[in-house]
């Protein structure tokens, strides 16, 4: 049995990603739970090691150095829990993992606009790539549906349709070719099977696929009506059945499962619980986002006031998955970030060879550049497509923008090991396009989904560590919405700080400012903008004295419009986006 | 740090397990000498499937279309055979669309497998076979020299090496492709051009060693009858000079290429083998190293890339690189005597 977290004191977390491996200790220090030190480790999914548990042996042994203390046993090397008189081990675990390669996905609904878009949008809240639909509009024939199923040999099956009470000769009409190609498989080969639809269909669905599948699993109903989408349910009983996959194809992890007592989460899911609750602690008309760009995907999770959203893009991670990006993408459109006149192949040569060794890092200037103008085109389309799924009521300032999202918190390898926070600031402006003024973070120990792990067991530990400073306050950003010439003034703003003194600044269109404000500090800001400009309160209104928080890089003015609309001549562009890195100190 | 490793060496003993994808018969019998070609397993997966709806097309229940069919599973049906007549003075039939076998039979339903089915493993290196595991496939060992690809496109053959290269930054060019090289494995350097691919295709070569390959002629690569194994990168990449020196020392000789898909999880990589005669087992090759001075090294990433080195120092700590990135690093010679500062991420070990 694991120990029980609210009673325990210290508390390490796992995080087994596709690159690397992190072990982070959480401890009570003076009475409350503080980030305590974290240990990496290359990650060991792959061969010749093949098994997960060497990863986070070493990243805690990692761990150990920095604090001097025994976690592991020194010869059979498992974890001491929980804690002894002398010091050592720990008293609880939390697991996270996003390694491994995308799970195989085949996606099933009734209505190709209604129930298979729903079943698509809970498959994206995991490390899913989705190979093949089917729907009752799908043109195939029975047994060409049945070869389909067995050319992609799905690791999981995602059944939504029905309405509750609803349809139900369709729906088994649906699972024949999926019966049938399981029935084929070799039993080692067969999917695991997740059904969320019709409930009244559930023993038909037990009878039909039950025998047929490695594992069935059941949630509500994601469309218990036409009207109606229901999708939190099926996320956590997806993120268990991404668990149960894992286990089966990763090595380790269930020894690694058996130290957390069975809490292992996927780690974008568990970055969705701690966006879902930080939007419950801190709720404001505004949403909460939270954007993390690491190897084994892109990551979006956003909590509005009445609804979360959760998406997982492998196809836009920067690791084993990113020779696929140019499907999406051309490499003018990644090159169009890069400061240096940088060949196209020297690009596509990149991808290849950063698919080839996702653990590698940049080490010269020009790999930086070309890493960084790709790691924004990658969150660049993942806030695209994650948009799509945001609630059509959340607040904005126009439809068709990013919507008004205050704090932003940004994490992962490309995001969190840029070697100045500018260099972070710069990626995220460009590609997440925040409107409006909000607060950007940067987790820089990739804390996030394991405060998400502990959440649900320990709801004290995340806040306290949120609020200790584990996090890197990058200071606020302020993005007004405006179309109009390079060179015109756009707003007025005039800084108060807590001292007395006062820092003016005259934003003009296409220009980024920066006005300090230390980490801790807060300040009062006076902003008057232009005519038509806006700044989250509406065309042309203006704020008095709005207080606001400061950050490594202070106060941050946004002034190139939205979208970013960049020149279409190459060398200005360059020397424009240089200009805007020098500003932010991004070098 | 572990360190992971590239093979590339002269000499060394070769253990490699050849599985079929899901259960099927071992034609191999333990100790049976192979070759790389000679198939080791097979097993039967069709791709194709005919779904025939008796009770839909004889109009009657599911229940009673079962009665009315004539196959059961494992049946082998010729095409036009009849699967279930119906009732009546005029009653319709029912025929199978293809050869076939039946393989499900319910619900006033029939399935049938058709269209080609064999699935052969090969051995993919010559040598011994030294464990047979039933009904998957088998375990063979041998001796030479090995050097490991990044990409593979999937086959396996063998022949005579033949070396195109003059050196190990060598672009292979289709005036360099004669008649005389005929079902010859090619030792080829940089390949940029489809007309290359197209010469070794017509002509046609038994095998392909290149350095490297553009990324627009992969999928005309992955279509080659013979095996491609890119030893060194996607792009233009020369080839390191540890493989050049042993590939090129080696033409005339009789090698194997394992085309391998390289997969990350399994650790299949493409493969070239120099079978060699010894008179004792040469050690086993280590799977995995830990970063120390001495060790050979090549470079994954930009400075140096492809390049072969040797470790001098790890340092102390963590180094600020020249991208600002502070990561655990080496210094390394480069065999032009150039010493660099690499992220230990950035290596791999090459022996």
């Amino acid at each position: 049995m694991p120990t029980s977290l609210v009673t325990s004191n210290s508390l390490l977390a796992i995080d087994v990603g596709a690159a690397n491996t992190r072990a982070v200790l959480f401890d009570v220090i003076e009475g409350e739970y503080r980030f305590v030190a974290s240990g990496v480790a290359p990650s060991t999914a792959e061969a010749p090691y093949k098994d997960v548990s060497e990863g986070a042996r070493n990243a805690i042994e990692a761990l150990q150095k920095i604090l001097q203390k025994t976690l592991l046993e020194p010869a059979a090397r498992s974890l001491i829990m929980p804690s002894q008189p002398d010091g050592s081990g720990v008293d609880s675990l939390v697991l996270t993992i996003s390694a491994g390669p995308a799970v195989r996905t085949l996606v099933v609904g009734l209505l190709k606009d209604v129930s298979l878009e729903s079943a698509r949008r809970l498959t994206e809240s995991t490390y899913a790539r989705i190979l093949d639909t089917l729907s009752l509009g799908d043109q195939r024939k029975p047994d060409q549906q049945i070869d389909s199923i067995l050319r992609i040999r799905p690791d999981m099956v995602v059944i939504a349709g029905g309405t509750d009470g609803g349809a139900s000769r369709s729906v088994q009409k649906l699972l024949e070719p999926i019966g049938l190609a399981s029935y084929l498989m070799p039993d080692e080969k067969r999917p695991a099977v997740l059904y969320a639809g019709n409930e009244k269909l559930v023993e038909e669905v037990k009878s039909l696929v039950g025998s047929l599948a490695t594992t069935l699993h059941f949630s509500s109903n994601i469309r218990p009506s036409l009207e109606v989408e229901d999708i939190d349910p099926a996320e956590l009983e997806l993120a268990q059945m991404f668990v149960t996959i894992r286990k089966k194809q990763l090595k380790g992890l269930d020894v690694l499962d058996l130290w957390a007592g069975g809490h292992t989460l996927p780690t974008a899911y568990a970055t969705g619980r701690m966006v879902r609750f930080l939007s419950n602690v801190y709720g404001s008309n505004k949403g909460l986002l939270s954007v993390d760009l690491g190897a084994s995907s892109a990551v979006i999770a956003a909590g509005f006031s009445k609804k979360s959203v959760l998406k997982t893009y492998p196809q836009f991670g920067l690791g084993e998955n990113l020779v696929g990006l140019l499907n999406y993408t051309t490499v003018e459109d990644i090159l169009r970030w890069s400061t240096l006149d940088i060949p196209p192949s020297v690009i596509v040569d990149y991808l290849h060879q950063k698919s080839l060794y996702p653990g590698t890092i940049p080490a010269t200037k020009e790999d930086l550049v070309i890493v960084q103008s790709v790691a924004k085109q990658a969150l660049y389309l993942a806030m695209q497509a994650a948009r799509k799924d945001f609630p059509k009521d959340a607040a904005s300032i126009k439809p068709t923008l990013t919507p008004l999202f205050d704090p932003i918190i940004a994490g992962g390898a490309a995001l969190s090991d840029a070697s100045r926070p500018g260099q972070s600031l710069l990626l995220l402006l460009d590609s997440v396009q925040p409107v409006g003024i909000s607060t950007v973070i940067l987790d820089q120990n990739n804390l996030m989904p394991m405060l998400g792990a502990a959440a649900s067991q320990n709801n004290i530990l995340p806040v306290q560590v949120l609020e200790s400073g584990a996090f890197l306050s990058v200071g606020t950003v302020i993005s007004p919405v405006v179309t109009t010439k390079y060179g015109a003034s756009i707003l007025k703003a005039k800084v108060t700080y807590e001292n007395g003194t006062e820092a003016n600044v005259n934003l003009k269109y296409g220009f980024l400012e920066v006005l300090p404000l230390a980490s801790g500090e807060a300040a009062q800001i006076t902003i008057q903008v232009s005519r038509g400009v806006d700044i989250g309160f509406g065309p042309g209104r203006s704020t008095r004295n709005l207080p606001i928080t400061g950050g490594a890089l202070g106060i941050v003015f946004d002034g190139r419009g939205r979208p970013l609309d960049l020149p279409s001549d190459p060398v200005r562009r360059r020397e424009l986006i240089k200009k805007w890195n020098w500003t932010l100190g991004g070098g | 740090m572990l360190a992971p490793v590239h093979h590339v060496i002269g000499l060394t003993t070769i253990v490699r397990e050849r599985l079929l994808p899901i259960s099927g018969e071992v034609i191999a019998r333990a100790q049976q000498k192979v070759t790389a070609g000679e198939v080791v397993a097979q097993t039967h997966w069709s791709r194709e499937h005919a779904l025939l709806d008796v009770a839909r097309i004889l109009g009657v229940s599911p229940a009673a279309a079962d009665k009315l069919i004539k196959c059961k599973v494992d049946d082998q049906v010729t095409a036009s055979a009849e699967i279930a007549v119906g009732r009546g003075m005029f009653p319709k039939s029912v025929r199978a669309p293809k050869d076939g076998r039946v393989v499900a039979v319910g619900g006033g339903q029939v399935l049938l497998e058709v269209g080609e089915a064999k699935l052969e493993l090969r051995a993919g290196i010559p040598g011994t076979v030294i464990q047979v595991i039933p009904n998957r496939g088998v375990v063979i060992q041998t001796s030479g020299g090995l050097v490991q690809g990044v990409w593979g496109n999937g086959r396996v053959d063998a022949g005579l090496l033949v070396n195109l290269m003059e050196g190990p930054d060598t672009v292979l060019v289709p005036g360099r492709i004669d008649v005389s090289l005929r079902g010859s494995i090619i030792l080829g350097g940089m390949i940029r051009t489809a007309e290359t691919l197209q010469a070794l295709a017509e002509l046609p070569a038994r095998g392909l060693i290149a350095s490297s390959i553009q990324p627009s002629l992969l999928s005309k690569a992955r279509e080659m009858r013979f095996p491609v194994i890119v030893t060194d990168g996607i792009g233009t990449m020369p080839m390191n000079t540890a493989a050049y020196k042993l590939l090129s020392t080696s033409a005339k000789r009789e090698v194997a290429l394992n085309a391998e898909v390289f997969d990350r999880y399994t650790g299949a990589r493409p493969e070239v083998f120099i079978p060699l005669p010894t008179s004792s087992e040469p050690p086993m090759p280590n799977e995995v190293e830990v970063f120390a001075p001495g060790l050979q090294v090549r470079m994954r990433r930009p400075p140096a890339i492809g390049m072969i080195g040797t470790i001098v120092s790890i340092k102390p700590g963590l180094t600020v690189l020249p991208s600002g990135l502070r990561a655990q690093a080496a210094e390394v010679k480069l065999e032009n005597n150039e010493t660099v500062i690499v992220p230990l991420v950035n290596m791999e070990v090459v022996g």
